[in-house]
């Protein structure tokens, strides 16, 4: 299983076992034509990069809260939350659509952003919530006595120094809303806005009938390497993020 | 005082403790956590009651008794529900139901013993475990889309599958083997992540534990069952369970692998997304709602029989981080609500 995870993307350019005459057409046919590929990847970009980014700012002000102040509910809250990110998604989806339908939000950018965070925001709350705990509470102690306000002191010294944990977060955020498939599928009709999730399913090859394996392929290994090389580089952290989000 | 109720609450309390850094937070945190819950409430909790109300109406036109188009939604109380199981419909549902099972007892079966596997295994390999992990980590960041084409192409009649073990199985048309097709392809794209979160299990296992065990005289097998797993079992739960509640709602995979209107892998989430799709939002709604029911029950009985401390973990982590952080303080009134209820969900199994 595991030899197959690196075995594949290098020999899935050719329908034979063995990538005999290598060539990169595929990813030429991938970028050209009116498939909107270059389009689809941007889209996701652009999807992707709002869902983390949103999910991040609101997410870390309720992670802190969290991680540092002694409320009433606070576990019915954090319970809530966790609660939340184990809905199926096609029962969020359905009657979203019908609204969205109805404020003509379909194929905007909105309408895939806003039902994400459904999934998104409590996966980030729940891991930055793990990392604000493990920092000392003695620095904002400090910087309180140096006469910060809690909220300076949360914005000048607690977010630089947890800068690795958000941006763990951000990492599997990014990666948890770039496949995702179900939302963009629903909510879109019209390539131009499609995300490349979709738009990869959905290609149909030059010649209409015959399944563009090539191209698939090659529009595969183009949308998951951003996402192998993000993996690659910061295993470690995302290991810590996702054990931090599921077990500890 | 005439200050309301819930205000009245603080400045009671106040003069009872030291001043504290973080002195009358209620108010600050319902501010901070209200952004939070509010996108959830808006994406998440008004969809459930929308859905909910949603499946009792149709949509679309129809005819009324006496033959007039009517339009726009109508009330049909649960004819939603009752079209669900029977006729037509019913055998859909059902065989979707029966998909959806049958995947979630399959996969996470299969999944759990391969990431059990994997993971002590990575607890031994020292040498190249970056490696390993990395190329564990890989099949799960990859888009479950570009998996299940990958998957495609690997069932293909004339693909590799097929070369490999010297058939020719139609893989991803119908029947039983487009099941296996999507159960290999999920098992692949998600066994490492069970092994993963277990392998966090294991490394919180002191070492003198096993050697315990070893001057005890116990064998592989026994170290294996009387300590690897108890010890292990808080993290492969919630795993388990995560996984659980991914496959009930697995779309992407069959969608994309096999395809739409499949018999053979047609799930709820499938069903419910068709029928959204051709615009019968009420009986979409329906489904979704019966799906969402169902994942619940499957949730609660998980963490009821089980006892799969997901929410407990929370609790539980809260003294340990109170130790340097919050330090709980010595309320001379009852624990707060939630502390007991939470407390009541940990202990309780």
């Amino acid at each position: 299983m595991v030899v197959s995870a690196f075995r594949r993307p290098s020999d899935q350019f050719s329908n034979n076992v063995i990538p005999a005459p290598f060539s990169i057409q595929n990813f030429k046919d991938v970028f050209s034509g009116d498939n909107g590929f270059g389009r689809g990847l941007l889209n996701s970009l652009i999807v992707a990069g709002s869902v983390t980014i949103l999910t991040l700012v609101i997410g870390m002000v309720a992670a802190y809260t969290l991680a540092r102040l002694d409320f009433k509910g606070k576990n019915i809250v954090l319970a809530i939350i966790i609660t939340t990110s184990m809905f199926p998604g096609i029962s969020l989806v359905v009657p979203l659509l019908k609204l969205f339908v109805n404020i003509h939000w379909i194929n905007t950018y909105q309408a895939m952003i806003v039902p994400s965070l459904s999934f998104a925001l409590p996966l980030a709350v729940w891991n930055l919530t793990a990392f604000f705990r493990q920092m000392p509470q003695e620095l904002e102690q400090a910087a309180m006595v140096d006469g910060c306000t809690p909220a300076q002191a949360f914005r000048k010294v607690i977010i630089p120094l947890a800068a690795p944990g958000v941006f763990t977060t951000a990492i599997i955020t990014f990666i948890a809303a770039w496949n995702e498939f179900l939302i963009a599928l629903s909510m879109t009709n019209k390539k131009s806005i499609q995300t490349a999730n979709v738009i990869v399913s959905q290609f149909t090859g030059t010649t209409g009938r015959d399944q563009p394996f090539g191209s698939q392929m090659a529009a595969g290994v183009v949308v998951t390497i951003p996402l192998v090389i993000a993996v690659l580089l910061f295993q470690r952290r995302i290991v810590a993020g996702l054990t931090a989000g599921g077990v500890k | 005082m005439t200050v309301s109720a819930p205000v009245a609450e603080r400045p009671v309390r106040k003069p009872k403790r030291q001043q504290r850094f973080d002195e009358g937070t209620g108010r600050l945190a319902a501010i901070l956590l209200s952004p939070t819950l509010l996108v959830l409430a808006v994406v998440v909790l008004f969809p459930i009651i929308a859905a909910l109300r949603e499946s009792l109406f149709q949509s679309g036109q129809h005819l009324d008794a006496n033959g007039f188009v009517v339009q726009g939604s109508q009330f049909v109380g649960l004819r939603n529900y009752t079209d669900i199981f029977k006729g037509d419909t019913g055998h859909r549902f059902w065989n979707a139901f029966y998909n959806t099972t049958f995947f979630t007892v399959v996969c996470v079966v299969l999944e759990t013993v391969l990431g059990v596997a994997m993971a002590l295994v990575m607890a031994k390999a020292f040498k190249g475990r970056g490696i390993v992990r990395a190329s564990i980590l890989v099949p799960w960041a990859i888009p479950t889309v570009i998996s299940a084409l990958l998957w495609k192409w690997v069932f293909q009649a004339d693909g590799i599958f097929n070369a490999i073990i010297g058939t020719q199985v139609l893989w991803s048309t119908e029947g039983w083997q487009s099941k296996l097709s999507i159960v290999i392809a999920d098992t692949w794209k998600t066994a490492p992540f069970i092994g993963l979160l277990v392998l966090a299990g294991l490394q919180t296992i002191p070492a003198e534990v096993y050697e315990a065990a070893k001057v005890d005289g116990a064998n592989a097998w026994q170290t294996f069952l009387r300590i690897t797993m108890p010890l292990v079992k808080p993290a492969l739960l919630v795993a388990v369970l995560f996984r659980i509640l991914d496959t009930l709602r697995i779309f992407d995979l069959p969608f994309v692998l096999v395809g739409a209107h499949k018999d053979s892998v047609e799930t709820l989430s499938m069903l419910a997304f068709d029928e959204a799709a051709n615009v019968r939002y009420g009986p979409a709604a329906a489904y979704a709602t019966v799906l969402f029911v169902y994942v619940a029950v499957v949730a609660y009985l998980f963490v009821k029989i089980l006892g799969a401390d997901v929410i407990g973990e929370a609790r539980a982590k809260k003294p340990g981080g109170g130790a340097k952080g919050k330090r709980r303080r010595d309320r001379e009134a009852a624990p707060s609500i939630g502390a007991a209820a939470a407390s009541n969900t940990g202990m309780g199994v």
